[in-house]
């Protein structure tokens, strides 16, 4: 044995003794550096997914929503919306699920929130509801007129705005859009047929309109009211003002 | 008679060396086996704290591209729940808009990844025709960016869902330039690669990524890959499926229902 040592070169000793070295501290680097989990499923940390999996949850989602509303869950479901969930307009809101009394998810009363999706773009697929909210009741909020838990299509125009859409947009806007347009024209069935031979009336006189405006007239006080004898007599009064929209405050 | 004891020796020695030899042999194979105990630990089902066991789930996404209404409330709602980055440069999520026109011009746009909508443009030319295509990480099965990490920080999960781990990532953005889709950005303040994850902390507490949750048209559909009774099988068995990209052999898991030819 001692003759096997002896007959080793020298330098051949000191390189396998350096060799060896390196070799220690080869392993002794990569096990401090590469962490212990590392490589037990794939290559890669396996605690890194269960601290992927353990970030914060924001949104709780729907089905836990069902649990305490369920009143208005019972509407939803039975209207256009019934596919949304309630966070899609409510926002994110598990925090409400943890302490409901003090946190409350928001309520879209924006008129711009609804656009987001009903907003007319050619690039939405056909048949999907849409406005331009430019021309669409432009003072009104959304939810004044369509309750958003259950929206219902609007209503096919069936009498007079069915044609006169323009004046029934005008009226709307008006003093008088709560009196409707029978009150002051009268028009038989066959006008529906054959419009311009069978016109309907107008008021031809001053006193169908002093039935409320004149100063004796037994109607609402803040209707605006005139002298009948001496505000211009010789006319009839949509002479002057127009009916559908009038000026006057 | 001092020949024989010789032989007998002999027969003895080589008797010996056979015996040790057989030892020497088995020696590393019985090390190996010592040194796979943790290895044949490993082929036991790797399972995260509340029960999820990756290995029992594939996960794929599903979109139809003639539902969806370019909302951008999946893309809003992704920023919401992942803490992504309010500016309008970090997306896990985003919905593009393609116009094509009869002059065969393609014009595609996102502005700040469709959350605050999209505005009507007029041009003179006539569209041919328009849609909205939400786009997301595919969670390709066989994903560039997980082979670029020179670190091992992003990877191919068990369940098919392909994560990075941010206490690992060095943010050398090899992964970013890797990924044929976009899918990927550095986050400003980590300075680590961010990417969608399918919601993980969501889907492996039964719940649906976020996107799928807010979709107002059911555009996008979730659910397993290798179980029949899943919404995604049925969306695909529906459908006529296109996925980005195909020549790239990334084998996405995202499938696109109506796809059309010029969407890349």
């Amino acid at each position: 044995m001692k003759n096997f040592l002896a007959k080793i070169p020298e330098q051949v000793k000191r390189l396998s003794v350096l060799l060896v070295i390196l070799v220690i501290v080869f392993i002794v680097v990569r096990s401090t550096l590469i962490p212990n989990d590392f490589g037990k499923i794939g290559h890669y940390r396996a605690s890194a997914v269960q601290n992927i999996a353990n970030n914060e949850l924001h949104y709780a989602g729907q089905e836990v929503c069902v649990d305490c509303h369920d009143d208005i869950v019972a509407i939803k479901t039975k209207g256009y919306h019934k596919n949304l969930s309630c966070e899609v307009c409510h926002g994110p809101s598990i925090k409400h699920t943890e302490s409901p009394d003090e946190f409350k998810p928001q309520i879209q009363r924006n008129r711009s929130f609804c656009p987001t999706c009903h907003e007319y773009l050619p690039s939405r697929p056909t048949g999907f509801p849409q406005i331009v909210s430019a021309s669409h009741n432009p003072r009104k909020i959304c939810v004044s007129c369509h309750n958003p838990h259950n929206p219902v299509p609007p209503v096919t125009p069936k009498g007079c705005e069915a044609c006169h859409a323009e004046i029934a947009a005008t009226k709307s806007l008006s003093f008088h859009s709560e009196i409707p347009c029978t009150k002051c024209h009268v028009a038989n069935e066959k006008h529906k047929l054959s419009p311009r031979d069978n016109l309907p009336t107008k008021p031809t006189t001053r006193e169908f309109c002093g039935q409320c405006h004149a100063e004796d007239a037994n109607s609402p006080k803040d209707i605006p009211r005139i002298n009948m004898a001496t505000h211009e007599p010789r006319y009839v009064c949509w002479q002057c003002h127009y009916p559908h929209l009038p000026e006057a405050q | 008679m001092e020949k024989k004891t010789n032989e007998a020796e002999k027969k003895l020695e080589r008797r010996n060396f056979l015996k040790k030899l057989a030892v020497v042999s088995m020696a590393p194979i019985a090390f190996g086996f010592l040194g796979s105990g943790e290895k044949l630990m490993g082929l036991k089902k790797w399972v995260l704290d509340n029960g999820y066991v990756p290995k029992d789930h594939k996960w794929g996404m599903g979109i139809d591209i003639n539902k969806c209404i370019g909302c951008g409330r999946c893309a809003d709602a992704c920023k919401n729940e992942n803490n992504v980055p309010r500016e309008p440069f970090f997306f896990r999520t985003w919905v593009e808009r393609y116009r094509i026109y009869d002059d065969g011009e393609v014009l595609v746009d996102s502005p700040d990844g469709s959350i605050d909508g999209f505005e009507v443009l007029s041009t003179k030319k006539k569209m041919e025709r328009s849609f909205f295509v939400p786009k997301i990480c595919n969670h390709c099965d066989n994903p560039p960016c997980v082979q670029v990490c020179p670190v091992g920080a992003t990877f191919k999960s068990e369940d098919g869902v392909v994560l990075v781990d941010s206490d690992y990532c060095i943010g050398c953005r090899y992964c970013i330039q890797a990924c044929p889709y976009g899918a990927r950005f550095l986050h400003p303040v980590t300075r680590t690669a961010e990417k969608c994850t399918f919601c993980y902390q969501r889907i492996t507490k039964d719940k649906l990524p976020v996107c799928v949750e807010v979709c107002p048209t059911q555009a996008r559909v979730f659910g397993e890959l290798n179980k029949k009774a899943s919404p995604l099988v049925r969306f695909l068995r529906m459908n006529k499926i296109g996925i980005l990209k195909p020549s790239l052999n990334t084998e996405p898991k995202v499938f696109y229902a109506n796809l059309d030819m010029e969407v890349k």
